[in-house]
């Protein structure tokens, strides 16, 4: 209990601040830590040929992004696949086969981290650290870097016609990279060493075990494994350096490391409502949602916990009668890895400090759930933007209840930013139930290790994780195989850049727009019954896409088990 | 740097429209790999590694002749009577291949594989089943958790009392020097490793009793972590 409280207070103490600082961090305004800063950016401006100062359109935003985007997808792939031949490589470890790195490569491209792999046994230090930990930055930047793109076009009011632009990529980046993450990615990574998270360049540690009967040698590989892990939870990456991730004693050692882990899911999410909130003046509006995201919040957390209290069925009448540590680390017990699991399918983070696979079935269900939304706190920037689509259809929907034409924010929602704010969000359910219809339909591709309904719920998983960007997966699914590689390729692909660039488009499509004036009728965005609207579009839209498919999986599993 | 780009966009509407170029993605790229992921993990790696050199290398335990025997934060296997036993593990405790079991509680396999424990438990202790706490047949998430519950270790105590030919009391001892998350946080769990190091540090395994284990006829073992 104790751990939860620390935890909770971590994330509302911390994060209004660093909402305040990464307000400060990311304003065009000049400010006092500029000096500091500069020493910094500047030479990182000088050396990509970068002028700071320019101004982007929302399509040269999105095509600066993606073509960034397409060269360190390109990097990674080939790091991995030629690490064997590279430095930083104590264990010897081989090149990865190409289809594994191009689905990590974009993978972790994605702010996703699903993980085909196991990262202490098939990475070298080079890849963790160049390929993996610089990924591990510069993606909840570049969602972070939209958000506030989008926030100065959508929720600033202007004079039509005085704002050709949405902001500069490389400038938002930069800063939020060298003034938010890096400072707090180092002082996290000093705190998990200091708890025994290993940080060293050397090789593993090969151990003959204690007892004398037992002739087999352990092995105990480190590496720069902390300054990873701190990225990993605070940037909603998630990716971690053991294939088994923060369960693994070596990244998550003791209860103190769980804290700061645990608070570092969703810090930077928790702050950006109040960062936004700043940047856009819209105070009520963010208090709104934010409230909305705390409910989800609370009821995914409240059902998970009293999911994993209860014994797991598989065990009944083996031991005394206990709570469901399968898959679970015993100096967290359930709760704590209940609220990890919670939290972690609720931020897109996915790193995981238990076993999800094992979880009862109500609690598998409701990190899937949490997936499904992906707008809890979601990742960082990009799970406010899922939250603001939302918006955009519950704001399409609402005026049309109040007899309006549509509009958000004063200006006229119409077909063309309707449609593309329909695809965004039916691509959901469109790219998940398809590639798992079709992944169960070919013989053999499916790779299930657990047999009956819980198959089915681990194909849904894996593409729901993919497409939702958060990684974490029912991790006995055989899923390193070409087929399942490609295939979370499309969903990963699809689930980080259509949700991402949606939004940003209808921003700068509404910014060239006509403001109309305020009036009697108009529905207001931040009243308490708009937000009420918006959470109720958000779970209609879930349901409507995946009762079906949850009635087979896990809702079938729990009804079979009495419970 | 630092121009208001509010008042430059209000004075302008041809404000300088920036391009978004392959050459200036791809050297960004390189800039920023070589500050996040090189830079980036070689500074605080190596103050890590300054600061606190014990975590830094895998918090690892060694005895008094400074040979390494283990890391506190890595399980090991144990079938010596002599010895504590931890949780089952999907991974063989090598914490170069860690793994949960990741089999879902409608598994058949589960059941089948902790009835197989609960049975081998309840004979090697002299237990009915439901004496049994329940972190002894669970496996862990990583397959190396270091930790039994202080239930289970005091379960164990008379086998291994007896197997070692010492008073209970004396085993007990060593549990509470054993225990760890004592603090405000998490609840206070057993470190294995540990206890089993301290044992043969306090209580050497005579020659008589295991043949040909030269590990557990030199015991002067102290756990030098902490």
């Amino acid at each position: 209990m104790h751990d939860m409280i620390a935890i909770y207070a971590i994330v509302a103490l911390l994060g209004v601040p660093l909402g305040i600082y990464i307000a400060r961090a990311l304003s065009t305004q000049p400010s006092r830590i500029d000096t500091l800063f500069r020493v910094i950016e500047t030479p990182i401006y000088r050396l990509a040929g970068v002028n700071s100062q320019s101004v982007m359109t929302w399509q040269v935003y999105a095509l600066a992004i993606l073509k960034l985007h397409v060269g360190l997808i390109l990097l990674a792939w080939l790091v991995f696949m030629c690490q064997g031949l590279l430095p930083l490589n104590p264990d010897g470890i081989p090149g990865m086969k190409w289809d594994t790195a191009l689905h990590t490569a974009v993978s972790f491209a994605t702010n996703t981290n699903q993980q085909h792999y196991s990262g202490q046994a098939q990475l070298s230090h080079l890849s963790q650290t160049f390929a993996i930990v610089t990924l591990q930055f510069l993606t909840p930047a570049t969602g972070l870097a939209v958000l506030v793109a989008i926030a100065r076009t959508l929720l600033v009011a202007r004079p039509v016609g005085t704002l050709t632009g949405v902001g500069n990529y490389y400038h938002d980046l930069t800063r939020t990279v060298v003034r938010v993450m890096l400072p707090l990615a180092a002082v996290v990574a000093l705190l998990l060493t200091s708890q025994g998270v290993p940080s060293s360049y050397q090789a593993a540690h090969q151990i003959e075990m204690l007892d004398s009967q037992v002739e087999e040698v352990q092995s105990i590989p480190l590496g720069p494994v902390a300054s990873m892990v701190a990225i990993k939870q605070l940037g909603t990456n998630g990716g971690g350096w053991y294939g088994p991730n923060s369960s693994v004693p070596l990244e998550n050692p003791t209860p103190l490391a769980n804290v700061i882990e645990t608070a570092s899911l969703t810090i930077i999410p928790f702050a950006l409502l109040i960062a936004i909130a700043l940047i856009s003046g819209r105070r009520r509006l963010m208090m709104g949602i934010g409230a909305v995201m705390l409910t989800f919040s609370l009821i995914s957390t409240s059902v998970v916990v009293s999911s994993e209290r209860m014994p797991n069925a598989a065990l009944a009448e083996l031991s005394q009668p206990g709570a469901n540590l399968e898959g679970k680390e015993l100096r967290f017990g359930t709760d704590l890895s209940a609220l990890w699991g919670s939290w972690t399918t609720q931020t897109s983070n996915g790193s995981v400090n238990a076993m999800h696979d094992s979880f009862n079935p109500m609690g598998g269900m409701m990190v899937l759930m949490d997936m499904f939304v992906n707008v809890t706190f979601g990742g960082v920037g990009v799970g406010l933007i899922g939250f603001f689509l939302y918006l955009m259809l519950a704001a399409f929907v609402g005026s049309l209840m109040v007899g309006r034409a549509p509009e958000l924010f004063g200006k006229p929602l119409e077909t063309r930013e309707m449609r593309w704010i329909s695809l965004a969000i039916l691509a959901q359910p469109l790219v998940i139930l398809g590639l798992s219809a079709l992944t169960v339909a070919i013989p053999g591709a499916a790779g299930t290790s657990n047999p009956g309904f819980h198959g089915l719920s681990q194909v849904l998983y894996e593409y729901t994780s993919a497409f939702a960007n958060n990684g974490s997966g029912f991790e006995g699914l055989g899923d390193d195989t070409t087929w399942w590689n490609l295939a979370c390729v499309i969903a990963l692909m699809v689930g980080r850049f259509l949700p991402m660039l949606v939004p940003l488009a209808v921003a700068g499509w509404l910014a060239a727009k006509r403001t109309a004036p305020a009036g009697r009728g108009t529905l207001p965005m931040d009243s308490p019954a708009f937000m009420g609207l918006t959470a109720g579009v958000i779970v209609i839209v879930n349901l409507l896409g995946f009762l079906p498919a949850l009635v087979l999986g896990p809702i079938a599993e729990a009804v079979t088990q009495g419970f | 740097m630092n121009v208001d780009m509010k008042r430059q966009i209000a004075a302008n509407d041809d404000v300088l429209q920036a391009k978004a170029s392959w050459g200036n993605a791809l050297r960004f790229m390189v800039v920023m790999a070589v500050l996040l992921g090189l830079i980036y993990p070689l500074v605080t790696t190596t103050l890590g590694g300054w600061l606190f050199p014990e975590q830094a290398q895998g918090s690892l335990v060694r005895d008094v002749s400074g040979r390494v025997v283990g890391s506190s934060l890595v399980s090991q296997t144990f079938v010596s009577d002599e010895y504590f036993i931890g949780r089952p593990s999907a991974a063989g405790n090598d914490a170069g291949d860690v793994s949960g079991s990741n089999l879902a509680p409608s598994n058949v396999s589960l059941r089948e594989r902790a009835q197989a424990d609960a049975n081998a438990i309840a004979q090697r202790e002299n237990v009915s089943v439901d004496q049994i706490p329940v972190d002894l047949i669970t496996a862990s998430g990583s397959g190396i958790d270091p930790h039994i519950s202080p239930e289970a270790a005091e379960l164990q105590v008379a086998r291994v009392a007896q197997a070692r030919g010492i008073d209970e009391a004396s085993v007990v001892e060593l549990i509470d020097q054993a225990l760890e998350n004592t603090g405000w946080l998490g609840a206070p769990v057993v470190n294995v490793l540990r206890l089993n190091v301290s044992l043969d540090d306090r209580f050497p395994v005579s020659s008589s009793t295991v043949a040909l284990t030269p590990a557990s006829v030199t015991p002067t073992v102290s756990d030098t972590m902490e």
